[in-house]
């Protein structure tokens, strides 16, 4: 098996091999202990959670300075995803390995990224700049028909007759992700084991959130962004120019949403132009259980939704899980609206 | 005084919220160095005037001249830059960035690291309680020391002119002293051109050269700040005599 994931595979369990035994975590008769699955869900569900939580970020972000529940941001992810199938299939990247199936990782993320970052900035420019006066109300819905429009647009692009889209058979059945990195596992830790795709997850979505921290709490640009959602007049009046700093806040959340999809494609190897819909509404969820408008909220509310879907799956049944999500979501908005870390009210000195 | 054209010249300035237009035609002019207050009552127009002026509200007629410039038709952000700079009414400080960091907003039209680190401890020294709560957040401060945030935050931009709403509004007596001695004796002695909008038109008046009296969006009045003092119609309206 030539293929980056081989490769890139090897590559880590070099640069890992000390930190941890290598070695497949069965137990001595080849069964999973009640123990390991708990762990083995627990380790995928932290992997979607921060999947989610990336997600999360960029609804959380441009709620906080205009308000508005951004429903395209994950039809824009989607869009990402297509993005980086196709490129997948024009460079013919499966076969790609070594340091070039990296490289080949790498160049999705960061196509992705800029795709959607600059989608999303597009987006805002065209349909929701011209509406910055108007009511939430009509934001809500230009919001909405964006959303459409970038689903309509996924399942035309699913239809493009490429090898990786099935040669355009289907428009809008599911597409297979090439497992561009492979699922074994690299890194044992106590019962807790860990994938090649686990150890990705973790090693694009720490950075960025760290990344998202340092820019917004010590730079120019952060310390804009905060001041434009606290009293956008106020920042007027120092000189800011708003709208460039709201459109820069969108191309940040869309680039980081770009990041997600990709992951998100490479860990769980399908894609459709549905899955916005799926991974949009948990990121929000996630995004209102942290609290909306918070950062660090979105990210606690990504890991935990990764959890319980994840738990949820195993220990209740797949259907209910929806049910089990919502049913938390609820429950939080009954007993604490402003989310787990959202301000108990809404200052506006 | 000198026949210079005057920094700040706004002629026949009309405005509107939607249909109602509350500035009919609104002429005055502040030359380099006066203080200049607008008086008016409750709803008069005068925040809406200076919210013109910042290019925050649309302007629907009339023409607004700074420093040589046609500001008119201009962005707000083109207005800072050119340095005209208002401290709004109500204060508008960023409740939850530091007072620090409110400050370095206030700067934001500047690149010169060294110049803001040397205006940030100009800011502090005009008003120490700042320096005292520089890590705190805006928010968690008085009235009276948002009102000095606001202004020092304002003269962080390094303004060639300052618009000041109404700076005396819900604040202690003894920090409005304060702040009116700062504007009277700091600013001033700094050759500052200011445009005070005060409800307090006593005060504003005495501490001024020169003022307007706008009514229901029209200058009704005009003269020194001594001649408005002495004006029958205005103690009678504005002086509570
Ligand atoms: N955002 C707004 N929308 C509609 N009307 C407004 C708005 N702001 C102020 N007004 C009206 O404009 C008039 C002037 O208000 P303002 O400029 O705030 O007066 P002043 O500062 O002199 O007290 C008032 O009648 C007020 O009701
Ligand atoms: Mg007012």
């Amino acid at each position: 098996m030539l293929r980056a994931a081989a490769a890139a595979e090897n590559l880590a369990i070099a640069v890992l091999g000390q930190a941890g035994a290598v070695l497949p975590a069965f137990g001595a008769d080849g069964q999973l202990s009640g123990q390991e699955v708990f762990s083995q869900q627990l380790v995928t569900g932290l992997s979607n959670g921060m999947i989610i939580a990336l997600i999360a970020i960029g609804y959380t972000m441009v709620y906080g300075i205009i308000e508005l529940i951004n429903f395209a941001h994950g039809d824009l992810c989607m869009l990402g995803a297509f993005l980086a199938l196709t490129i997948v299939g024009a460079l013919g990247m499966a076969e790609w390995s070594g340091v070039g199936g990296v490289g080949g990782v790498v160049l999705l993320l960061f196509s992705a990224a800029v795709f959607c970052g600059g989608l999303n900035w597009s987006i805002d420019r065209l349909a929701y700049r011209p509406l910055r006066k108007a009511s939430k109300l009509s934001l809500l819905v230009s919001a909405i028909g964006a959303s459409f429009i970038l689903v309509n647009l996924g399942l035309f692009w699913g239809g493009l007759p490429m090898d990786v889209f099935a040669g355009g058979g289907s428009s809008a059945a599911p597409k297979d992700f090439p497992a561009l990195v492979s699922n074994r596992d690299v890194l044992t830790l106590g019962d807790v084991r860990w994938t090649l795709n686990d150890l990705l997850v973790l090693a694009v979505t720490v950075p960025l959130m760290v990344a998202l921290t340092v820019l917004v709490k010590f730079t120019k640009l952060g310390k804009a962004m905060r001041a434009v959602a606290q009293n956008p007049t106020a920042a007027q009046l120092m000189g800011i120019d708003v709208d460039r700093v709201i459109g820069s806040t969108f191309f940040i959340g869309g680039a980081l949403g770009g990041f997600a999809t990709v992951v998100y494609s490479l860990y769980n190897n399908t894609i459709s132009f549905q899955m916005g819909y799926r991974m949009g509404m948990d990121a929000f969820i996630a995004a209102v259980l942290g609290g909306i408008g918070n950062l660090p909220g979105a990210v606690l509310g990504g890991l935990l939704i990764g959890v319980v879907r994840s738990m949820s799956d195993q220990y209740v049944e797949a259907r209910w899980t929806n049910a089990v999500v919502f049913g938390i979501l609820i429950l939080i908005l009954v007993f604490r609206p402003s989310g787990l870390l959202g301000a108990k009210l809404r200052e506006k000195v | 005084m000198s026949a210079a054209a005057p920094l700040l010249k706004v002629e026949g300035l009309k405005c509107a919220y939607g249909q109602a237009e509350i500035l009919h035609g609104v002429d005055l002019q502040v030359r380099q160095g006066e203080i200049v207050s607008l008086i008016g009552a409750n709803g008069a127009g005068k925040s809406t005037t200076l919210m013109c002026l910042s290019r925050v509200n649309r302007v629907r007629g009339g023409r607004v001249t700074f420093d040589g410039h046609d500001i008119t038709g201009m962005r707000p952000e083109q207005v800072v830059r050119l340095g005209l700079v208002q401290v709004p009414e109500g204060r508008r400080i960023f409740p939850r960035l530091t007072v620090r960091e409110n400050l370095e907003m206030g700067a934001f039209i500047r690149r010169d690291r060294d110049g803001i680190e040397a205006d940030l401890r100009r800011a502090y020294d005009l008003f120490p309680i700042l320096r005292d709560r520089s890590a705190q957040q805006g928010g968690t401060l008085s009235g009276g020391e948002q009102q000095m945030l606001a202004i020092a935050r304002a003269l962080m931009s390094r303004p060639k002119m300052l618009m000041m709403d109404e700076p005396s509004m819900g604040i202690a007596p003894i920090l409005v002293a304060k702040i009116f001695e700062t504007v009277r004796d700091v600013l001033r002695a700094q050759g500052m051109t200011i445009l005070l909008v005060e409800q307090n038109a006593n005060a504003a008046l005495r501490m001024s050269d020169r003022g307007y009296v706008l009514e229901t969006g029209n200058i009704v009045l005009t003269g020194t700040g001594q001649e408005l003092l002495g004006d029958p119609r205005v103690r009678a309206a504005y002086l509570g005599e």
